[in-house]
């Protein structure tokens, strides 16, 4: 793991444009936000050698999945847009000390408990998100999961055509 | 300097929290959606984070189902945001309330 000029900016251009996500008003721009989150995660994985991981965040994420909201939100033409609640300051509060509590006991008690292993030797770490060393793994050890997940996204296809459908009256 | 996992891991954290804020705080069911994107997001960092840590391809494995399972959900719920919006005219959830009576 290497670079960290490069994590740095990546990770605070993620983290301002997941903000920008939450408080922007229009949607439109809500997901352009995301879509800038989702390029910045894709560099993340380049920080971290996992090249196949990289590319396929941009062409899914970025790609498809930003295309299909952006085009769902053009499509709705939405005339009034539901602005922001009232932000209850005491919520966010409670949930952000909450937050904090837990993932510092948590942190306490995986310490306490010795559950990170050590890492592996460096060479192994080197040639582990490669596209060759990933697709054979994926086509032979995961190949059942692989297959059912075709089936899900079949399933998934045919299921919302049908009910974004208009009913036949 | 070097960057651990540990920088990752409280990324993750920080991204991951940030989506449940959104999920929590905003009313218009399309961002909610971007925010369970923001979250599903923020587990794949550290997926591959401990991937790349232990050296074990598992786990990028794992993200490339997260992500399918990703897209479908978002399909299926944009679909049924559409559904929606055809009935009531609106997308703001507090006001939709098919399930009340």
């Amino acid at each position: 793991m290497t670079a960290p000029i490069l994590f740095f900016v990546f990770a605070i251009v993620a983290l301002a444009a997941a903000l920008g996500m939450l408080i922007s008003k229009n949607p439109v721009s809500s997901a352009l936000w995301l879509i800038l989150n989702l390029f910045c995660v894709a560099g993340l994985y380049l920080t971290m050698n996992a090249e196949f991981i990289a590319v396929i965040q941009v062409l899914v994420y970025a790609g498809a999945i930003m295309v299909l909201f952006v085009f769902v939100i053009m499509l709705l033409n939405l005339a009034e847009l539901p602005d922001l609640k009232k932000v209850d300051w005491r919520r966010l509060t409670a949930y952000t000390v909450g937050m904090g509590l837990l993932s510092m006991l948590m942190y306490i008690t995986a310490s306490a408990l010795d559950l990170v292993p050590d890492p592996p030797s460096l060479e192994a770490a080197a040639n582990n998100g490669s596209v060759s060393h990933l697709a054979k793994v994926m086509f032979t050890q995961y190949a059942m999961p692989l297959e059912v997940i075709g089936i899900l996204l079949l399933a998934a296809t045919i299921g919302s055509v049908v009910i974004a459908k208009r009913k036949p009256v | 300097m070097e960057i651990t996992l540990n920088w990752y891991l409280t990324l993750s954290a920080l991204l991951f929290s940030m989506g449940v804020i959104g999920f929590l705080f905003r009313r218009n069911a399309i961002i909610m959606l971007m925010c369970v994107e923001l979250m599903l997001n923020s587990v794949n960092i550290t997926l591959v984070a401990f991937s790349q840590y232990l050296g074990d391809v598992s786990g990028q494995i794992l993200v490339f189902f997260v992500m399918s399972v990703a897209a479908a959900e978002a399909a299926v719920g944009l679909a049924l945001v559409i559904a929606i919006f055809r009935n009531k005219l609106t997308i703001d959830v507090t006001k939709i309330n098919l399930f009340k009576y």
